[in-house]
């Protein structure tokens, strides 16, 4: 038994994060309950003295918005394309580089960069990447001169010049610019991670199987990735939940409008339906939405958990 | 299947930058591994008896000489081509895979004709495990195993190919040590069974002599000697081996050799013929003394232990090169534990001479 003075002390250790953690992590949630379960709840209104009387009309309401649902489907397809196709390229990088001998170090080095740079930063030159400049730019009669470097690229190659974000740009074009902006954004964690749990393998395994003749395709898919599932499984469920997240990226490459000039917001997420409902000081809807947002993960998250149970071996 | 190993040779570069000096793991390492033997690679760590055997595997490049599996060379030909069974230290069992799933991998590794039909594969798995007994255990993961069991999986894995050599890497040393004497005796078993030519390392020579066939004694990549266990013991061939060999271990004295007597310290031990006047190391094992009144070797009392079927002595003399001189006598000699000296005669087949330089042994006849 740890005697009181013994309990006060750690008490007073604990106390400058239990009250850092109470102050700006459990309030924040249960305020954010409170406020999602109040009709219509206005902190400047909140402030006047006005009283709210409790219901589920900011859920209703969050639900009821055309622009919700648009939100939803971008975060949820962005999601789709993302993750397993960052992870599957991610593990091919991470094999690769677990494989050779000189050079590794810088590689690893430059793979993994991207993280450590800021994804406005990055945003912004994957938009002059994929950019169209001309006269009249952004109006209907632009005239299209390609100067990003992708069109370049393509023209090189004899293809025609596409339209990826400017003004009049189609929907698959913003998602595929997205899609690469996003797997490539996500590669450097993912590929630490999973070179770090290669790493950690134990090497006699792969002498086991050199010994039994195990050729290399069948070393990857039956030795590589099921020691590599917990890894596998931990980058899936983080990229998960980074994706459903996603925001910074769209705005880093549209701006504010999250969209083409002539199509605002068409490529909004649900932490932008957030930060939207916010700057409108509609905290009730704010709160609503992130609580659905916080369901969605949270199931992805068990499906997840679900699945790697019976994939995950150990 | 015979192996010869010609002038196996080993080197490693040197892992610091700065200094240049090359580790040589093996050293010109000559022998013919006889058919469906059980061989045991026996040294002190270090002593370049596991890179030896990763060469025999292939895992490991000799950096000259050659190897040959029976009348073919193999010192070229990879891993997978060379038909060896390999069981590693830690067994390497796949962990995500069942026990019949991680015996089953070799096979279904095979390709074109040499690849058995899927109930053949499943025949050849369950023949395999019969054969060190965990048909039972089929469907559990090697995490559900005791280190024993997981052992057998591993020689089951190794052997389920076929292979023409079975090489074990230090097989017993993560058991405990009930489990080591029975396992050992296993592998004896499945050895003869199969006729398999087989090889092990082990750093226990005690493991090495109750088993094998025959044992090499390596010492820093070089071979001391090879023969039958009780050859080795009862013969070695410098100090090395004879300190390395016999639990308790030899006795070792720094002695000299005068006019046909063995003197150690003031005491002529015994009286030999054809050996020059010289200093020497002498050698007697535990086993070689007998309590004998009269006995010319006078050593200080310290202790006496009762084992039983034996009586161990410890004793001192200042001319002992270690602290302690440990005697094992049958316990029907009464031993007069009060009195401060014990007198030994010694068994002359018992005691070793070695050169004080070289530690080279100096053979002996007795007059």
């Amino acid at each position: 038994m740890v005697d009181n003075k013994q309990q006060w002390k750690a008490w007073l250790y604990l106390s400058p994060a239990i009250v850092l953690l109470l102050v700006f992590t459990l309030w924040p949630i249960i305020n954010t309950v409170r406020m999602a379960f109040l009709e219509n709840y206005k902190s400047l209104e909140a402030a006047g003295g006005a009283t709210f009387s409790f219901g589920i009309g900011n859920f209703v309401k969050v639900i009821q918005y055309k622009r919700f649902l648009t939100c939803l489907k971008n975060t949820v397809l962005l999601c789709v394309l993302t993750v397993p196709l960052s992870t599957i390229l991610a593990l091919l990088i991470a094999v690769a580089l677990n494989s050779i001998k000189p050079l590794q170090r810088v590689l690893q080095t430059i793979f993994f960069l991207p993280y450590v740079t800021n994804s406005i930063a990055i945003g912004m030159v994957f938009a002059a990447m994929f950019n169209i400049v001309g006269a009249f730019y952004g109006t209907e009669q632009e005239i299209i001169v390609t100067a990003g470097i992708i069109n370049n690229v393509i023209q090189f190659f004899g293809g025609e010049p596409i339209n990826w974000i400017n003004y009049g740009s189609t929907y698959a074009a913003n998602i595929t610019v997205m899609t690469i902006y996003i797997v490539w954004n996500a590669l450097p964690f993912k590929i630490l991670v999973l070179l770090g749990g290669l790493q950690s393998i134990n090497k006699q395994y792969y002498d086991a199987a050199k010994v039994d003749g195990t050729s290399r395709k069948r070393i990857f898919t039956r030795i590589t990735v099921p020691l590599l599932s917990p890894m596998i499984a931990y980058v899936v469920i983080t990229g998960f939940i980074g994706g459903f997240k996603e925001y910074t990226s769209i705005v880093g490459i549209f701006g504010e409008k999250m969209g083409p000039a002539d199509d605002a917001y068409r490529l909004n997420t649900m932490v932008g339906f957030i930060y939207d409902a916010l700057s409108q000081n509609n905290q009730g809807r704010a709160s609503a939405a992130a609580l659905i947002l916080f369901g969605i993960i949270l199931v992805v998250t068990m499906i997840n958990g679900y699945v790697s149970k019976k994939r995950v071996h150990f | 299947m015979k192996v010869v190993l010609q002038n196996l040779t080993k080197v490693f570069p040197s892992r610091n930058k700065k200094s240049n000096e090359e580790v040589v793991a093996v050293s010109n390492f000559n022998f013919e591994i006889p058919d469906g033997k059980l061989i045991g690679l026996l040294g002190p760590s270090g002593c370049g008896k596991s890179t030896t055997l990763y060469m025999i595997s292939g895992l490991q490049k000799p950096t000259s000489g050659k190897i040959f599996f029976g009348d073919d060379d193999v010192t070229e030909l990879s891993t997978e081509n060379r038909g060896i069974g390999l069981v590693f230290q830690n067994y390497a069992l796949y962990p995500h895979m069942t026990v019949k799933q991680n015996i089953l991998f070799p096979l279904q590794n095979l390709k074109g004709a040499d690849r058995p039909s899927k109930e053949e594969m499943l025949e050849r798995a369950y023949h395999a495990a019969k054969l060190v007994q965990i048909d039972e255990l089929m469907d559990r993961k090697p995490s559900e195993l005791s280190g024993g069991q997981q052992q057998r999986v591993a020689i089951a894995r190794a052997l389920v190919k076929m292979p023409r050599v079975l090489l074990l890497d230090e097989p017993l040393s993560n058991l405990d040590a009930r489990l080591r004497l029975q396992t050992r005796e296993e592998i004896r078993r499945i050895q003869k069974e199969t006729g398999i030519t087989t090889v092990f390392v082990t750093h226990d020579q005690e493991e090495a002599m109750s088993i094998s066939d025959i044992i090499v004694v390596m010492k820093l990549g070089v071979v001391q000697q090879i023969g039958a266990p009780q050859e080795v013991y009862d013969s070695p061939q410098n100090l090395f081996v004879a300190k390395f060999l016999g639990t308790p271990p030899i006795n070792v004295f720094n002695g000299s050799v005068k006019d046909g007597k063995v003197y150690i310290g003031e005491d002529a031990v015994l009286e030999v013929t054809n050996v020059p006047d010289q200093e020497v190391m002498i050698g007697i094992r535990p086993e070689g003394f007998n309590l004998d009144a009269e006995g010319p070797l006078k050593c200080k009392l310290s202790n006496v232990e009762v084992m039983g079927r034996d009586v161990s002595i410890v004793s001192t003399h200042e001319a002992s090169a270690n602290p302690d001189i440990r005697s094992i006598i049958n316990a029907d000699n009464k031993v007069d534990t009060s009195s401060e000296t014990v007198r030994y005669s010694i068994k002359p087949h018992k005691l070793f001479l070695f050169n004080k330089e070289t530690e080279e042994r100096i053979y002996f006849e007795v007059k």
